[in-house]
């Protein structure tokens, strides 16, 4: 089951990337950008019978190890939901 | 011979257009058949090209390479090996080389200095060195050019990238602008390896029927023909497009294969160890080979893929990053397979080495491939090509003078057979008096600023200059601390490191001057030499060896392969005059875009012994109250120098174009004088003085200290220049000293001792006010923020 | 006391840390193999810098689950002495033997230059031979050394004085020049609550030796000695 994982820094948590990125796209004139926030994606294959299963073991590898939640928050994509 | 081996399916027909689009012209092919009295496979074809094309065979180059004089008492190599190694005393080999990957670079800055860095790395490691430092070369065009920013960032932080990582220190460097790279940069990597006598790894694969063994990462479809490709041809419109031809670094696949290989070494197992860089596979399996006279036998099925599908073409020729290939004992090849499986490393027998000296390769089971070994390595064509010096006539340059290049001349019994041959054979097109160029070629002054600008402004705009001013910018993204041996750093004239349970010390330098290469490739080369060998006397350290890289245009040019010749010619006066052996080399032939050739740039780095690290000199002023002087030991002018760049030449200005004088045999009694100095521990700053002038050398000195420091001096005269001119002349001669004032006797005496005078100009003071004379009164604070602004400012804070 | 040093693939300052320990303090120090979960006797574990698993993903995001973290766990929860400096702070906060994260600086580069730091706890077993408000010199060489933690985190360890390091200017002050990386409240170490596991961006171990540009680093490493 295809499994997409969206990483984000925190709400409040410096993000010095997409503080960098809002600049620039700023002096190239699109003014209007703002809440820039770079993060990762993370496109995985999860043997599962259930897309609902797949959801629960892809929570359950971010909690652990695909993001800090310190500073982190995810978003789940499970294929068939 | 039963078999012949056979093209696949997928194969296009190989044919002498196909040939011709490998850069194979029609005579290499004609060749290629009669080496195989057939017509090449596709993966043969492929094979042919990369190993006789420029990059990997030195077709060009080979010949004159030949006159450069590569003994000398302490080298501990032959040419042809991945790197030269020369002893620095109790026990120990200082093993090192310079490479350059320009063309990679400029396509993708950051991988293509990332896997510079990896490859000089991977040289030294496979000679069963432990790589301990980097330094590189770095020539970009002028900054306002936002693309040029871009290539800066990118650069610096693939070196940075890749070498932070991977655990290598980058102690220092040298980076230069100037228009005449703005379309084709420079990065010239180097990196020295430390390993005990007696126990350096042998690139030669003597053993017959010994298992060969690829080690590292998997082989992908990257860099198939980047080495014959983008090195071995010009520049055009439709580079960018090449993009897909660069490699990909992983710093930690390499970290963790240096670790590995060096633990396999220790096993005793392993006969013959090679990096996998230019041509993969090909080139390091026939080079190994070869040079014990034996071929090899490759089972391409057990070369671990990472994608499948790839053809035996493509698997041969891959330069995939991160590789090596060692050729085990005969059954002592799990010891190694298990050293390289402890540390996560893949590793596999891929072939044999075989008494019959042919590289041949199977995909399964049938033969793809047959080649005598010699026609790719030995016996690759090699080209004596045509040598003009460029038409204009005008002004000559002056060469040294008749006394000092006959004892520069080889001495025969130092020199292989083979170079007094070659001498004559280039002697009637390269010995014409050097030609400058015309001003076209040579960098055009940065700003059309012809006005004579007062002293003070003139010494501000210098260290403004992103040539002049502080690399803090660059090296701050540098880890050069790590492995606990750097005793100095970037910024200084010299790298120093300490070589553990010794004493001693190694000094590094690396440099370049395309603008006096550019008015005279020969002196430009001399003076190259002497420069890095100033350095590294300057921190105290005796010069052991010499490794360049040599930077030129398309040498299919006349003209272009004539600055080459004077080049290596001149990199051989200056060796043979100093008594440093060239223990190693590179060649980067056709740095041209659009038919534009960067100027004659060989880049030369020098390691250098100090018995005694305790002993080391740094650049900067240390005491209130010491005495400032300076030694010299040629002419000066303003011919190629910053000022010239920055401002032009007043056309009152009778030097015109030509270069300083350089005299090699009394560099050497100054390198001489240096080291003694400092072996008695009678100076307290040594700064060679280089672009910018003695200015600009004087103001650094002040720059050092935690607390800045001042100094007070007069004006020297020099040359007949006048003293504002001579505050900023350049010229490879000038050295700043400082000294307590009871030492004045002293080190007086060792310089007049030598026939060299010591002129004591001032003194240090602890006011931060640089005072010369009554040309100016500057505050150093000021001074120092100019000089450490230049380049965020153009480059971007990084805060 | 007997130091125990830990090489995770792609740690590259153990060597520097075993050097500095051994031949520079004449200490008995081990060399610990990540794969193994041994301690062989170190009663303080150092997880040195480096780029431990190549940093893929994040900083010491994946050295935290070599088998060796168990022990090393084990260890701090006994009460034993864990030191974790630059790779080796950032494996700890993501072990969660550590509060609060480290990110990508400010600048967005890689910083390598000395730094002056303040000391801010002079009563924890790394610090005891320091006085509060002392200022120290080391080397910062990192890319990722931005210290994060949320807000309420961040004012716990603050109060409970678990903050040991910050970066100042030459005079001691806080400014946002001298803070090289960003770092919240400009933290350069931590403890965590039983202070004895500790973790630094600084490097201890690169500032043992005169010529090699200073010493201060031994006052760190000696404060541990003391309390053993």
């Amino acid at each position: 089951m295809l499994v997409e994982v969206f990483v984000t820094p925190k709400r409040g948590v410096l993000d010095p990337q997409g503080r960098a990125i809002e600049q620039s796209l700023k002096s190239l004139g699109f003014r209007q950008a703002r809440g820039v926030r770079v993060g990762k994606y993370i496109l995985l294959e999860i043997e599962a019978g259930s897309a609902a299963e797949a959801r629960r073991t892809a929570q359950a590898m971010c909690e652990r190890l695909l993001a800090n939640t310190v500073i982190e928050d995810y978003r789940l994509r499970v294929e068939g939901e | 011979m039963a078999e012949i081996p056979l093209g696949l399916g997928g194969d296009p027909d190989v044919t002498p257009e196909l040939a011709r689009d490998h850069g194979l012209v029609a005579d290499e092919y004609r060749l290629i058949e009669r080496w195989l009295g057939r017509r090449p496979t596709f993966t043969e074809l492929g094979v042919f090209s990369v190993m006789w094309s420029e990059h990997c065979s030195y077709k060009s180059s080979r010949r004159h390479l030949r006159m450069l004089p590569s003994r000398g008492a302490g080298v501990a190599t032959a040419p042809g090996e991945n790197a030269g190694a020369v002893a620095i005393g109790d026990g120990y080999l200082a093993v090192f080389k310079l490479e350059s990957h320009n063309h990679p670079s400029y396509v993708e800055p950051y991988q293509g200095a990332a896997t510079g860095v990896g490859g000089i790395i991977r040289d030294v490691l496979a000679m069963g060195a432990r790589p301990v430092a980097s330094l590189n070369s770095l020539r970009f065009g002028v900054l306002d050019d936002p693309r040029m920013a871009y290539l800066v960032r990118g650069v610096v932080g693939g070196i940075g990238g890749y070498g932070n990582c991977v655990g290598v220190p980058t102690v220092g460097g040298e980076v230069g602008f100037d228009p005449a790279y703005n379309k084709n940069i420079l990065v010239n990597a180097f990196c020295l390896g430390l390993a005990r006598e007696g126990e350096l790894a042998s690139a030669a694969a003597r053993v017959v029927d010994a298992p060969v063994i690829y080690a590292g990462s998997a082989t992908g479809r990257d860099g198939i023909h980047g080495a014959s490709l983008l090195a071995s041809a010009e520049f055009g419109a439709g580079s960018e497009s090449k993009r897909p031809t660069v490699q990909v670094g992983d710093p930690f696949a390499e970290k963790l294969l240096i670790e590995a290989c060096l633990e396999a070494l220790q096993t005793g197992a392993v006969a013959a160890l090679q990096d996998m860089g230019a041509a993969g596979l090909a080139s390091s399996s026939s080079e190994m080979a070869g040079r014990a006279g034996f071929g090899v036998e490759l089972d391409l099925d057990r070369v671990p893929l990472r994608e499948p599908g790839l053809s035996p073409y493509e698997i041969v020729l891959s330069e995939s990053q991160e590789r090596m290939l060692l050729v085990a004992y005969p059954g002592r090849e799990s010891e190694v397979l298990a050293v390289f499986e402890k540390w996560d490393v893949s590793a596999c027998v891929v072939g044999r080495i075989t008494r019959e000296a042919r590289w041949r390769t199977r995909l399964a089971g049938g033969l793809v491939a047959d080649i005598p070994v010699r026609a790719l390595t030995t016996d690759a064509p090699s080209y004596e090509r045509p040598v003009k010096p460029p038409a204009a006539a005008g002004a000559q340059s002056p060469r040294p003078k008749g006394a000092q290049l006959t004892s520069a001349q080889p001495a025969a019994a130092e020199q292989p057979a083979s170079t007094r041959c070659e001498l004559t054979q280039f002697a009637a097109g390269s010995l014409e008096p050097a030609q400058p160029l015309s001003r076209r070629e040579v960098s055009a002054p940065l700003a059309s600023r012809r006005r004579r600008p007062a002293p003070t402004e003139a010494l501000r705009a210098m260290l403004d200059s992103p040539n002049i001013a502080s690399k803090r910018w660059v090296y701050r993204q540098y880890d050069y601390l790590v492995q606990s041996n750097t005793v100095l750093g970037p910024g200084s004239d010299a790298a120093l490191l300490r070589v553990k349970g010794t004493k001693r010390g190694l000094a590094l330098a690396v440099d370049s001057n395309p603008r006096a290469c550019a008015l005279d490739p020969y002196l430009g080369a001399i003076a190259t030499v002497c420069e890095a060998a100033r350095n590294v006397a300057c921190v105290g350290a005796r010069p052991l060896g010499i490794t360049d890289c040599l930077n030129y245009g398309n040498p299919e040019r006349p003209e272009i392969m004539w600055q080459f010749v004077r080049g290596v010619e001149g990199i051989r006066d200056a060796a043979l005059a100093l008594g440093i052996p060239v223990v190693s080399g590179n060649v980067s032939f056709y740095n041209e875009t659009e038919g534009q050739a960067i100027p004659p740039t060989p880049t030369v780095a020098i390691v250098g012994g100090l018995d005694d690290v305790g002993k080391r000199v740094s650049s900067f002023f240390k005491s209130p109250d010491d005495v400032i002087a300076f030694v010299k030991s040629g002419t000066l002018s303003l011919a190629a120098s910053e000022y010239e760049a920055l401002f032009g030449l007043g056309e009152e200005h009778g030097n015109g174009l030509k270069l300083a004088q350089i005299d090699p045999e009394l560099q050497k009694t100054l390198l001489e004088a240096l080291t003694q100095a400092a072996d008695r521990g009678l100076l307290s700053s040594a700064h060679d003085v280089s672009s910018g002038g003695l200015a600009t050398a004087l103001a650094e000195g002040c720059f050092g200290c935690e607390k800045l420091l001042g100094a007070e001096v007069t004006i020297p005269e020099f040359d007949g220049l006048g003293p504002e001119r001579s505050l900023f002349a350049e010229g490879t001669s000038l050295v700043v000293l400082s000294y307590a004032a009871a030492r004045r006797d002293e080190v007086g005496q060792i310089f007049a001792h030598r026939g060299l005078k010591l002129e004591a100009i001032g003194q240090v003071s602890g006011v931060p006010r640089l005072k010369i004379g009554s040309l100016i009164d500057e505050d150093c604070r000021a001074l120092l923020a100019i000089y450490e602004r230049a380049l965020p400012r153009r480059l971007g804070e990084g805060d | 006391m007997r130091w125990g040093v830990v090489t995770f693939p792609g740690s590259l300052d153990d060597r520097d840390v075993l050097y500095a320990l051994r031949e520079v303090m004449g200490q008995d120090a081990v060399s610990l193999w990540h794969k193994d979960e041994r301690l062989y006797g170190a009663e303080c574990v150092v997880l040195p810098g480096g780029f431990s698993y190549g940093d893929y993903l994040r900083c010491g995001a994946l050295a935290r689950f070599a088998p060796i973290m168990n022990s090393v766990a084990r260890l701090a929860a006994e009460g034993g002495v864990v030191l974790g400096i630059c790779n080796g702070f950032q494996v700890l906060c993501e072990a969660r033997l550590l509060p609060g994260a480290l990110t990508r600086n400010r600048s967005l580069s890689f910083i390598c230059e000395r730094v002056t730091l303040r000391v801010e706890n002079a009563s924890t077993p790394l610090t005891r031979l320091l006085s509060p408000g002392e200022l120290i010199r080391l080397p910062i060489k990192h890319g990722e050394g931005l210290y994060v933690a949320p807000e309420q985190e961040l004012r716990r360890i603050e109060e409970r004085g678990q903050v040991l390091l910050r970066y100042v200017d030459a005079d001691g002050g806080l400014s946002a020049q001298a803070n090289p990386n960003g770092s919240m409240n400009a933290i350069a170490a931590v403890a965590n609550e039983s202070f004895n596991v500790f973790g630094l961006m600084p490097h201890p171990e690169h500032a043992v030796e005169a010529c090699l540009g200073g010493t201060h680093g031994l006052k760190l490493f000696g404060s541990l000695l003391q309390g053993a």
